[in-house]
């Protein structure tokens, strides 16, 4: 028999349609991993984000979807500060994002950023870019983040190469090393900038099966991606974005067969026209 | 078998050697006339040459007679066995000599080890504290040796402890001049680039003058700075600001997902310049950083302007005092020559290795 008290929380988790979120902030005991309250920022004169709200509840995909120039780059790289934001509010995990540094170093240690040209340190093997952060930020011994960072080159299926060089692999395979390398942080939130646009298709399956696996596991996930595949097999909601503004959030059944705006619209023509 | 196969490969290599210099030499009438025009200088120019350097050259310590008897046909290198001493290490008290002399291995063993990878950790700090010490009480005295003041110290030790030195000290200044021309405080940001650019605009010269000339101006009356140190600050202060250029150029051709990559990963400044941007950043730059150090070899020679005898100096007056060996100036001159390329060519030897030793693995 089910208690009582299980039942709002339960309600409250499959109910995490669109609606629920606007206020999802408020609802007390269910803390979102993200919260962002009338977010602008400008690059001088040009706006490229205009009043967002967002709130990511923890164990949320999101997928963002929208033309280039939309903003969605920029908004997930405000999240863990790549990018400053001039007005409006950014919480991850209750934790404000402003100046205060130590607010900044917390973040971005509790949230993995995986790259559209992977980023990799070049000049490090596999093994060592894995290690790199967890040994210097968080102060782990060398055996320690080693063995970590195998764990995780395992589940990427990659741990075979530890000891190449990023130039020595493919761009599918660097991409599943920068993966691991943010997960070896232990990160609660992974971010995801176009993971898979500067790969040769035939590369663009083994990224999305290690990120839907990812996803599976129950990590709180904001991507910026147009693999449609993605969006449907994991995403709870997926956001379209157009001119600095979230133009539709929507389920991905909905987004992709019945999308409710006209920009929307257009937008999925042309990517299912290619 | 391999007796048929032999002449084969020798004949084949005759082949291939006559295919190389059709492509290499003779592939167009321009590069035939060219090959024919060099090769006739070559013969013109060289047989004599080789007769003047080593054939009929005066080796080893003979008198200056022996020098007189063959004037015009070969070199006289006696006269470098003459004056080795007084070329090696100027007006350095003569019994002491030997001291000098362990400055100079210590001071190229410094070298040395720097240039070795497995030696790229603390243990380098401490080789250079030592290394250092160890060097100043050889020349200087004290703690039981004769004390030699500066004023004394002359020759190769003089210019190896300039330019190696130099080197020590301009390049970490180099590198946080770089950091400073590029960070997003505005007030650092504008030193590093006031200071850069005002010493990149003045001659060596120059600042060899003000910190020789100048500086006593500004002292407080009674102050006293050592002569040769305020050339080794001048020097080194004056090649940062070319360092600090040839680091920016490696910085700036670090692309900016790597700052971002270690930024997202939770790294702070310094561990993201230490660990990711600057190793990346510094292999780029060594060509142009090379090139600053093979100038700054040589521009300690210009330290002579203000009273200080270093190895060019001293190879000068060697033969310039003594009325018997003027005449073979050419033959001492040629000799410091020949130092100076022996560091300067080994420099960029090991320049190229360690591209090609970075390079090996990472290659994107």
């Amino acid at each position: 028999m089910r208690t009582e008290s299980a039942l709002p929380a339960a309600a409250s988790r499959t109910s995490a349609g669109p609606a629920a979120h606007e206020r999802s902030g408020e609802v007390i005991g269910s803390m979102p991993a993200i919260a962002i309250e009338g977010l602008d920022k400008w690059y001088g004169e040009f706006q490229v984000l205009k009043k967002i709200n967002l709130n990511v509840a923890k164990g949320e995909k999101i997928v963002v979807c929208g033309p280039s120039g939309s903003g969605k780059s920029t908004l997930i790289r405000c999240i863990n500060r790549l990018e400053e934001h001039q007005k409006g509010r950014i919480t991850v995990n209750g934790v404000e994002l402003t100046d205060n540094l130590k607010h900044i170093d917390q973040i971005r240690s509790d949230v993995g950023m995986v790259f559209q040209h992977f980023n990799l340190f070049p000049h490090l093997t596999v093994l060592e870019n894995c290690t790199l952060a967890p040994i210097w930020v968080r102060k782990q011994s060398k055996s320690q983040a080693e063995s970590t960072a195998m764990r995780y080159l395992e589940r990427v299926r990659i741990v075979e190469q530890a000891r190449k060089y990023p130039g020595q692999l493919s761009g599918g395979q660097q991409q599943r090393v920068a993966i691991a390398r943010a997960l070896c942080m232990n990160p609660s939130i992974m971010l995801f900038d176009e993971p898979t646009s500067a790969l040769d298709p035939e590369m663009v399956k083994e990224v999305l099966d290690t990120m839907i696996s990812l996803a599976r596991e129950g990590m709180t996930m904001l991507c910026v991606t147009h693999e449609m595949g993605f969006a449907r097999a994991v995403a709870d909601r997926v956001i379209f974005m157009d001119k600095g503004e979230i133009v539709e959030t929507n389920t991905p059944q909905e987004f992709f067969d019945n999308p409710q705006s006209e920009r929307s619209r257009q937008f999925l023509s042309q990517i299912l026209d290619r | 078998m391999s007796a048929t196969f032999a002449p084969q490969s020798r004949a084949s290599m005759a082949a291939s050697t006559l295919r190389w210099m059709r492509e290499n030499l003779f592939s167009s009438p321009f590069n035939t006339v060219l090959t024919l025009l060099c090769g006739g200088f070559l013969v013109w120019a060289l047989p004599p040459a080789i007769d003047w350097l080593f054939i009929n050259a005066v080796w080893g310590r003979k008198p200056v007679e022996a020098c007189e008897a063959v004037r015009g046909q070969g070199a006289c290198w006696a006269v470098v066995a003459e004056k080795f001493r007084f070329m090696m290490f100027g007006t350095y008290p003569y019994e002491q000599q030997w001291r000098p002399a362990i400055v100079i291995v210590i001071l190229v063993s410094l070298l040395v080890v720097s240039g070795l990878k497995r030696f790229w950790n603390r243990r380098l700090f401490v080789f250079w504290t030592v290394g250092i010490a160890l060097a100043y009480w050889l020349m200087a005295g004290g703690l039981g040796l004769m004390p030699v003041r500066t004023g004394q110290w002359g020759g190769l030790p003089v210019t190896l402890i300039l330019a190696i030195f130099g080197i020590a000290f301009a390049f970490p200044l180099g590198i946080l001049l770089a950091l400073g021309r590029r960070s997003k405080l505005p007030i650092i940001r504008s030193l590093s680039v006031i200071y850069i650019e005002v010493v990149r605009g003045v001659p060596l010269i120059t600042v060899l003058f003000m910190a020789s000339v100048m500086l006593a101006l500004f002292l407080p009356v009674g102050w006293q700075i050592d002569q040769l140190l305020r050339a080794q600050v001048a020097i080194i202060l004056f090649v940062a600001a070319y360092l600090a250029e040839a680091v920016r150029g490696g910085l700036q051709a670090v692309p900016k997902g790597q700052y971002e990559a270690a930024e997202a990963l939770g790294l702070s400044y310094w561990q993201s310049v230490r660990l990711v941007t600057l190793p990346q950043a510094l292999k780029i730059s060594i060509p142009p950083v090379v090139n600053s150090f093979i100038s700054l070899f040589k521009d300690t020679s210009l330290v002579v302007i203000i009273a200080i005898y270093d190895f060019a100096y001293a190879v000068k007056k060697s033969v310039e005092a003594d009325f018997v060996w003027k005449k073979y100036f050419i033959e001492a001159l040629l000799f410091s020559i020949l130092i100076y390329w022996i560091f300067c060519f080994a420099m960029s030897k090991y320049s190229q290795w360690l591209e090609k030793d970075l390079a090996r693995g990472h290659a994107r």
